[in-house]
């Protein structure tokens, strides 16, 4: 009998959905079937039974082909780089669970590593704008439960988080909002009439890369101050309804993303943001929220936050203490300056999604890629090691959009004799300190585990 | 009708790359989903192309040959979307204004016809610019 | 069989009312046992001072709010960390210190617990993945309660049996230890950008007062017999004239008693008093209320309270009380975080610089002090910083030298710039009581390990409890005239022993010890109501499967779980 496992998270984007069933093979091996999940999500978990998945770490050779080799000379080869450099960079974990981060901040402050995560290249500009200004904000329930408007600012969650508003935010009926979507005012701000824009109430078509001069205007309107008649593209009495809209809701939520992150003003855009936020809870309640991409990719900057005392941008090259200072220690301007001369790429594909220019100075020195798929990153690294899939083939914490930890099950045993993130870093580390002829650290009195015992959570 | 024409881009999301990118970046379903410039049919007409014709898209850092669409969210005139990946890589300036976060949009780039011109896979866009790429030019 | 025996110290333990008599105490297996045979290691501690491990009541230590002041405070790291020490993990963090460091300086200062105040249940996993990364200290977490929808349905119900039924369920699934409330009702209120600032004023929408959901989970704690009384932080705090508010909600006790069988007296313990016992209208008239609120205390034996000292440190303010947060931040206009946290609490953080050149400051800190000299019984009045919110808890030390030393309160004091305004709106300064080494283990040690419920595991020397042992450079017949030097001792222990196992030396962590997760199992009879109840809420309103909630036994991997039968 096929067996059907409920409440399942999924492992794609930022909204980790934990309500998806799956129906296993009789022998627990194959996914037949995925309910629930979005047309990406059920991708990944059909993707995973995959009969090309790679199973052994692949070395690149001297003519440019891969050999496949064991996990051990795998382990040792990038035990040794990571020893063997005095900048490493170890980048990514957009699909990693907090258990693997954990276990690679070990490592990093071992090897003296920088670690970096995908926040770096996307939602970095929001961490720099809660370092000055804060962050008041809530986790998803209360907007389903409470907000009746809805402000989605340059983020687009139809396209990038396709089951957020039938989940959290448009459709839902909550406690206070009974009648789901006739409950609430949705507004959406994006230089381009995007799929979220067509379900918003209003849209304001701001000209791209203005969003600071239209978060101005709004703050100016609600301090009663005049503002011109035309600001960032849009009218103003089109600002003065929106701003109504917002001062009359009982609890206002901005979700942003990056639309505002990703152009001209980065922080600033979102410290205003927050500006805006604080100034609706003299009228009302207001909340903000920042649209993360990846289902834990909070999760790096929960760990490290709480390890290291730094969400990303993490320099542990210093040895004494950790050092985070964006714009030096960050992925892309390290490798722009030429500076790190080893990267590790964990749970992303930095080939595919760093400027090729970044890619092109990183490929100077030796390149590792950790992940279960072959990606661009795979592709042109020295040494590619597949690892289990989490929330498919693993289980772990993981921190969703609101910060809220969610415990994502396994569905399926992972392909034999291939380990955990968790595992190759934990034994990685042991071989650092084989090397280094240091004795590991367990704060925990943890002892390593062997990448064959698949462990039981 | 002019040879080329400068419009302000942005790369960002969309279901269609997320979708390929799980089924693998070097499948065709990402290649089709990527390697595309999304335009305003008026800025089409202003560049005397039609639907679905190669172009060549320069920024201050690159250039790369993608194929022109009309938007399936619209966009306005002036400004171009290509869909976060590969392709739109090869033309963000890294630049972060000390952020850490690349200028992935809202950077001028120059668009001009290139209808006998071939769009590259991810693997050879990404392979060749490291010196690896073994297959055909 | 590893076997120690630290000879020959000063030993000050009230829970055997040894006051400092020469003895030797005996350990073997991470239990302090009655003698132990010759070849056991020695520990000589001639002419000093050797004391139970110290027991923290309250401090925020770990989770959501915990980190997000982390995470928003890049400044609180810079240049602040003197104590790392090489072939040990990084440490990092002033007033928030990372996970690690947050450990090691318990640690150095001798102390074996520590009750992470306040745990948003949604949260728990996060509260126990940072308590399995906090190294050598036994934690446990206070779940909150009191503005939770469950727990103001079945009290505007007034059915206690439901609530208990409900209260232990959580405190499985979140591997919490009791019942904490937080502002009750008043951060419900907030959810709407509202607040209670008196038990009277009702929670919008609930139809409840915060009177009666104290007064409800007194009563709820009592039926199922928990090891620890309601542990609260009471409307209305750090306003002036609150001083009645608090007045008010300790009377809810009144004649109540407590049933549990843990040697536990108290049927309220009240956190931070300190923020509670403000005098005043306004801020320009602002003064101490300590010796009214004391007074009270002082009567009132079943009633426990915590100081929560002001340090005058820079430092980062975070509870689970929204609504003050937000207060506080149009009062400083730093940077201000808030969570909302659907169906059960909301929490803020605010950093926060308590100004020697501030008279309010000043006043704060005076009233801290005020009534941990003021308390009749030590034992009933626990030394705390409500870490980070007064203060950062490595200046516990600080706070035990001024309450040792009026010399040493004489010349903060002095250092006070409004210091004859902060003289005039407070009593400090007439006081000569200084508080000696037996009354100070009773407010670090055993006082706490009691109020817990946990006087069979820690805060004393007897046979059969956790070996914890703390040794200072104290030498008791010939105490330091410098009160720095008090300072100084207990900053950094001689020795330190956790659970029998030697993890400081000379004042420098040796080894990552055997940090356990206590909490509470509470056995009900099975309520198929609330069951529904639950089922229904994680339905309808949660945003989170149920079956995804409750956390994993491999996040806490050295449990120490502690039963209760609630259905006795």
């Amino acid at each position: 009998m096929p067996k059907l496992i409920t409440q399942v998270g999924c492992p794609y984007c930022g909204a980790s959905c934990d309500d998806l069933e799956v129906l296993v093979s009789d022998d627990g091996k194959k996914i037949l079937e995925t309910r629930n999940a979005c047309v990406i999500g059920s991708e990944i978990f059909h993707h995973a039974t995959n009969p090309n998945r790679l199973k052994k770490p692949r070395l690149r050779q001297p003519d440019g082909s891969f050999k496949e080799i064991e996990y051990e000379e795998a382990i040792d080869y990038t035990a040794k780089a990571l020893l063997n450099a005095k900048k490493p960079l170890i980048y990514g974990f957009g699909s990693t669970n907090c258990e693997g981060i954990s276990a690679v901040g070990r490592v990093a402050e071992k090897a003296g590593a920088v670690l970096d995560n995908c926040a770096s290249i996307c939602h970095g500009p929001s961490f720099l704008a809660i370092f000055d200004n804060g962050y008041p904000s809530c986790t998803l329930g209360e907007v389903k439960n409470r907000a009746d408007v809805i402000v989605f600012w340059g983020c687009n969650p139809m396209h990038a988080h396709p089951r957020h508003t039938s989940r959290y935010s448009i459709f839902p009926r909550g406690f206070f909002t009974s009648r789901g979507q006739m409950h609430r005012t949705v507004i959406c701000v994006d230089p381009r009439e995007t799929d979220t824009a067509k379900l918003a109430d209003m849209h304001l078509m701001v000209k791209q890369g203005h969003d600071y001069d239209l978060f101005n205007a709004f703050r100016t309107v609600l301090r009663g101050h005049k503002i011109p008649e035309e600001v960032a593209g849009i009218e103003r009495a089109k600002i003065l309804e929106v701003a109504e809209k917002m001062r009359n809701g009982r609890f206002v939520m901005i979700f942003f993303g990056m639309g505002c992150t990703h152009t001209d003003g980065r922080n600033h855009n979102v410290d205003i943001a927050i500006s805006l936020t604080r100034d609706l809870n003299d009228h009302t309640k207001a909340s903000i929220m920042a649209m993360r991409g990846h289902y834990n990719i909070a999760g790096p900057g929960q760990v490290w936050s709480w390890q290291f005392g730094f969400p990303y941008c993490v320099d542990l090259s210093k040895g004494t203490h950790a050092h985070m200072n964006p714009g030096e220690t960050s992925s892309i301007d390290l490798a722009m300056r030429d500076e790190i001369d080893c990267f590790v790429n964990v749970g992303t594909d930095a080939g595919a999604h760093f400027p090729i220019d970044a890619v092109k100075h990183l490929k100077k020195h030796p390149f590792i890629t950790v992940d279960p798929n072959i990606c661009m990153a795979s592709e042109i690294s020295d040494l590619h090691i597949p690892v289990r899939i989490v929330g498919v083939e693993e289980p772990g914490v993981v921190y969703r959009m609101d910060n809220v930890p969610i415990q994502f099950k396994k569905v399926i045993d992972g392909p034999e004799s291939v380990p955990s993130d968790e595992e190759l870093f934990d034994r990685i580390y042991v071989r650092i300190c084989e090397l280094t002829q240091t004795e590991p650290i367990w704060v925990h009195g943890k002892a390593p585990v062997p990448a064959s015992t698949s462990r039981v959570k | 009708m002019a040879e080329k024409i400068v419009l302000n881009m942005i790369t960002q999301r969309s279901i269609e790359e997320g979708q390929a990118m799980e089924k693998g970046k070097t499948t065709q379903e990402y290649f089709k989903a990527c390697s595309v410039v999304e335009m305003n049919p008026d800025d089409m007409k202003r560049l005397g192309i039609l639907i679905n014709t190669n172009v060549k898209v320069t920024s201050e850092v690159g250039d790369v040959i993608v194929k022109a669409i009309t938007p399936t969210q619209f966009c306005p005139p002036g400004l171009a979307h290509i869909r976060q990946g590969v392709w739109a890589n090869q033309i963000v300036p890294p630049r972060t204004q000390s952020t850490g976060v690349p200028q992935y949009s809202g950077f001028p780039v120059t668009i001009e016809p290139a209808r006998n011109e071939r769009i590259k896979s991810a693997l050879e866009l990404v392979q060749g610019s490291v010196g690896l790429w073994k297959g055909g030019a | 069989m590893a076997e120690l025996l630290i000879k020959n110290g000063f030993v000050v333990d009230p829970s055997q009312k040894m006051n400092g008599d020469v003895a030797d105490i005996a350990i073997r297996d991470g239990t302090i046992v009655e003698k132990v045979g010759s070849d056991a290691k020695v520990i000589d501690a001639k002419g000093k001072v050797v004391m139970p491990g110290g027991v923290d009541i309250h401090a925020h230590v770990a989770g959501p709010k915990v980190n997000a002041g982390r995470l928003m405070r890049p400044e609180d790291k810079l240049f602040k960390s003197p104590n790392a020490q090489e072939h040990y993990r990084v440490e990092m963090g002033f007033s928030i210190p990372s996970t690690f460091k947050t450990g090691y300086d318990y640690a150095r200062m001798g102390y074996a617990f520590v009750m992470e105040a306040a745990m948003p249940p949604l949260h728990s996993p996060h509260v126990h993945e940072e308590i399995h990364d906090t190294p050598i200290i036994d934690e446990a977490a206070l779940p909150v309660f009191a503005n939770n929808w469950f727990v103001m349905e079945y009290l505007k119900k007034e059915e206690i049996e439901n609530t208990a039924a409900y209260v232990a369920w959580l405190l499985s699934a979140t591997k919490g230890y009791g019942i904490k409330l937080v502002n009750p009702g008043g951060t419900a209120a907030w959810a709407w950008g509202l607040n209670c600032l008196s038990i009277d004023d009702p929670v919008p929408f609930y139809d409840i007062t915060p009177a009666e959901i104290i007064a409800g989970l007194i009563k709820t704690n009592e039926y199922l017999g928990l090891p620890h009384s309601i542990h609260i932080h009471q409307n209305s705090l750090g306003v002036p004239g609150n001083y009645k508010v608090t007045l008010d909600s300790l009377k809810i006790a009144e004649g109540v008693k407590a049933n549990n069988k843990f040697d536990r007296e108290q049927v309220m313990h009240s956190t931070h008093i300190q923020f509670h016992s403000y005098g005043g209208d306004s801020w320009a008239n602002f003064e101490s209320k300590a010796k009214e609120v004391m007074d009270y205390v002082n009567t009132h034996r079943n009633i426990t309270v915590d100081l929560g000292c002001v340090t005058l440190d820079e430092t980062t303010t975070m509870t689970a009380d929204g609504p003050f947060e937000h207060h506080l931040n149009s009062l400083n206009h730093l940077k201000w975080a808030n969570t909302d946290v659907e169906l059960e609490t909301a929490a803020g953080v605010v950093p926060y610089v308590y100004d020697k050149d501030i008279k309010v400051c000043g006043i704060q800190w005076a009233i801290g002090l005020e009534l941990g000299l003021y308390a009749k019984d030590p034992s009933r009045t626990f030394i705390t910083t409500d870490h980070p919110n007064a203060g950062p808890f490595t200046r516990y030390p600080r706070v035990i030298k001024w309450l040792m030393s009026q010399k040493a309160r004489e010349a903060t004091l002095d250092s006070l710039k409004y210091c004859s305004k902060v003289i005039d709106a407070t009593d400090l300064h007439g006081i000569d009581t200084e508080r000696t080494l037996y009354e100070i283990a009773q407010m670090t040690r055993t006082g706490p390990a009691k109020a817990l419920g946990l006087s069979h595991v820690y805060g004393g020397l007897g046979p059969g409890l956790d070996a914890n042992v703390a040794v200072y450079d104290l030498d008791l017949n010939n105490m330091p005239t410098d009160p720095e030097e008090i300072e100084k001792a207990f900053s950094r222990a001689l020795w330190f022993v956790k659970s029998g196992q030697v993890v400081v030396k000379d004042g420098e962590i040796t080894h990552h010890g055997n940090k356990r997760t206590v909490w509470v199992h509470a056995k009900v009879r099975e309520n198929h109501q609330v069951t529904r109840d639950i089922q229904d809420k994680f339905l309808k309103n949660y945003t989170l499967g149920i079956g995804n909630y409750p956390v994993w036994d491999h996040l806490a991997p050295n449990p120490y779980v502690i039963e209760v039968d609630g259905e006795a």
